[in-house]
């Protein structure tokens, strides 16, 4: 699919299928969390009309020949999309010796597949920023259609690396093949971005580089969709960066730390589902049994996870080169 | 004979043409001018960054990432200490992704005091780096193994750190590097021909190195140390730049009748503890020596290790010879000589230590 490629239906129910089921998994990690089952919730509740879109236009695959993901902590919605098994963050949640991401030995949203290249998401604000520049050079040189694809907050784009993203991505003659994403939820953990920031939009920075940019309501499924496969499509065929800020609702708040509670404000779901349903593409039972269908399946998931195994201690020190097992002196 | 900056560039040609070496970049380091320290001139693979650290150590994360092979500059140790947490970041990829990725990178970086570079071109970085897990890390003290450490982290798939002590950088060896012209100054004339980029402009701009034929994949194992002079009264360990010094001070001592065994570390980290135990078994008397500010410093660890394995073995308090614990290394001669270990300290220290011993 692309830009120009209008959406079917089956597609819209595809994407709504996904957001519901990525909303009902962070809803239940948050439980998990609030139940003992876990030690720290963060997540992308409200981004899912930007983040299912994304996740689905994402060239899948390792190596060179496929996009480089350098994602932020609230990327569920993007990792389902492109075909996680939810089962995955549930096992971070309640960090399992079975958690493929970490084996247990990070936060949940702090996912890594190196089948997918999805460099490992870690907490440093916007050090991904950088570590973009680095795949951006590879596949610059590789030519391919691959791209590097960069997330990250608004409050974040204050630190250094994002400026340094800006400025290697558009050296004269030496271009990268960077998507550079922020998804703007107007703050930090609790400071606004209204109070520290004066430019209007974050995209205006990239402006001074030459940069194509745009500016998107991200809560909406069929603009998001539009605007990330034309970034796309540009950054894939002129092997330059592009710059997409993407505004976006936090439902449940920051994280965990602040308490992980429902926050009122706009859900992208909810206007999606009407949408939808004036297209005829949903009716109330169809909502319900999405719902259920998501539901029950991944509260089969966490009861099989509450029984797999915590990682073994004598493991803390394996890997901490490669394919090394055991204390290294 | 090379310099260490040439057996540096020989290794990095090497590497570039054998070993799949496909970036060479930070500040600089490109054309025209091949490196402050003229340690990547010629090189096909380098090239020039933005005055920006923390995005040469991001590309090179995710250069690596990417499976490219690489080895960023940082132009001084000194301008480093702003990527720290992204050394951090390098040295847990594997780990926090539980093995999931590896990173071959190195970061080379010209370090510690020794040409008056006063206080932002004298820092070392060796007891800041040995706090970080995840690294391998090296610290050349000769022409030859500067050659063969750099193959060895070039061939490493873990992220390697490559310190270079720019007091030696100009500094020859006595032992050739396979390859090389002849040892003689005949051998370094030649050399210098070849690879080394003329300073005139109107030269240099069509300049084209002209690299050695022979030479080979010598490598020096990460891990091993070297023991450098022999002897049965005293062990000496050091690195970088207080390296020959010990040497020195050693030759001298030994007209006074001492002996002191001289061990190379080489490795920071995964380091030769073997051969440090087996060296003070011998001597049962130790002094660590470097240049990094004496607190929490790395000599530190090594004493506390010599300690809870080695107690009973020593008839002599081991001790560290350090850096002063000051902020900064003072420009004026009087003063760096003050702030950081000399061969006359050097051989002071080694002469306490054995004459207090039991
Ligand atoms: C370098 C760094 N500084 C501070 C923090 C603590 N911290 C975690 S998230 C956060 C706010 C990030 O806001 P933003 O970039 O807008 O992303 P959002 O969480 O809103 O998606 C802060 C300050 C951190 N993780 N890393």
């Amino acid at each position: 699919m692309n830009a120009a490629t209008p959406l079917a239906s089956s597609d819209l129910l595809a994407i709504y299928d996904l957001m519901v089921q990525s909303r009902i998994l962070e809803e239940q990690l948050i439980k998990m969390f609030k139940q003992g089952h876990g030690f720290f919730w963060i997540g992308g509740p409200g981004e899912e009309a930007f983040n299912v879109p994304l996740g689905k236009l994402i060239k899948k695959g390792q190596g060179l020949d496929y996009d480089f993901l350098h994602l932020h902590y609230r990327s569920n919605a993007v990792l389902l999309a492109m075909g996680m098994d939810p089962v995955d963050p549930i096992r971070q949640m309640r960090n399992t010796a079975t958690d493929t991401h970490s084996g247990g030995r990070n936060f949940c949203g702090h996912l890594s597949k190196p089948e997918w290249n999805l460099t490992p998401i870690t907490s440093p604000i916007e050090v991904q920023y950088v570590t973009a520049i680095g795949t951006g050079i590879a596949q610059r040189d590789h030519k391919t259609d691959a791209i590097t694809i960069v997330t990250g907050g608004d409050a974040g784009t204050a630190e250094g690396d994002f400026a340094s993203c800006l400025v290697w991505s558009t050296r004269p003659g030496q271009e990268l093949p960077i998507l550079i994403i922020v998804t703007n939820n107007q703050g930090g953990i609790s400071t606004s971005y209204a109070t520290q920031h004066a430019e209007r939009h974050i995209a205006d920075r990239a402006k001074a580089f030459g940069m194509k940019t745009n500016v998107i309501d991200g809560n909406d499924v069929m603009e998001s969709y539009a605007a990330i496969a034309e970034a796309m499509h540009y950054v894939r065929t002129e092997r330059k960066p592009f710059l997409l800020e993407a505004n976006v609702s936090r439902l449940y708040g920051h994280s965990s730390a602040s308490g992980a509670n429902f926050q009122a404000e706009e859900d992208p779901i909810a206007r999606f589902r009407e949408c939808l349903i004036q297209q005829n593409v949903l009716d109330v039972t169809s909502i319900k049994e999405i719902e259920e269908k998501h539901t029950q399946a991944i509260h089969a998931l966490i009861s099989q996870v509450l029984t797999e195994r915590m990682p073994d201690p004598a493991s803390i020190f394996d890997y901490t080169y490669w394919q090394q097992k055991g204390r290294v002196m | 004979m090379a310099t260490y900056a040439q057996a540096v560039r020989m290794a990095l040609h090497y590497a570039e043409t054998h070993l799949g070496l496909s970036h060479v970049f930070g500040q600089d380091v490109g054309a025209p001018l091949g490196g402050v320290f003229t340690a990547t001139q010629g090189l096909k693979t380098a090239w020039n960054t933005p005055l920006d650290e923390r995005g040469i150590i991001g590309a090179a994360i995710g250069l690596a990432m990417a499976g490219k092979r690489c080895v960023a500059e940082i132009q001084f140790c000194d301008y480093i200490f702003n990527t720290i947490d992204l050394l951090k970041l390098a040295g847990n990829t594997c780990w926090s992704s539980n093995g999931g990725w590896c990173l071959p990178m190195t970061v080379m970086t010209p370090v510690g005091s020794g040409i008056r570079g006063s206080i932002y071109h004298s820092h070392s970085f060796d007891a800041m780096m040995t706090h970080i897990p995840g690294w391998k890390i090296v610290m050349p003290s000769n022409p030859k193994e500067a050659y063969g450490l750099m193959l060895a982290c070039l061939q490493d798939q873990n992220p390697t750190m490559y310190l270079l002590p720019k007091a030696l950088i100009y500094g020859k060896g006595d032992e050739a590097i396979p390859g090389e012209p002849s040892l003689d100054q005949e051998g370094s004339k030649q050399l210098r021909e070849m690879i080394d980029k003329p300073v005139d402009p109107r030269l240099a701009a069509q300049w084209e190195p002209n690299w050695p034929t022979g030479l080979t994949d010598y490598t020096v194992p990460i891990g091993q140390g070297r023991i450098v002079r022999e002897g049965a009264d005293i062990t000496v360990v050091s690195y970088g730049r207080t390296l020959p010094l010990c040497v020195k001070a050693a030759h001298r001592l030994a007209e006074q009748g001492i002996e002191a065994e001289v061990i190379d570390l080489r490795t920071l980290w995964p380091y030769d503890w073997e051969l440090i135990a087996t060296s003070i078994l011998k001597t049962h008397a130790v002094l660590y020596v470097n240049e990094d500010t004496e607190v929490t410093n790395f000599g530190e660890h090594l004493i506390r290790r010599t300690v809870d394995e080695l107690f009973y073995d020593l008839l002599a308090k081991p001790r560290l010879l350090a850096g002063e614990f000051i902020p900064g290394i003072g420009l004026a001669h009087t003063l760096e000589q003050a702030s950081v270990p000399q061969l006359e300290t050097i051989e002071k220290a080694i002469s306490e230590v054995v004459a207090g011993k039991l």
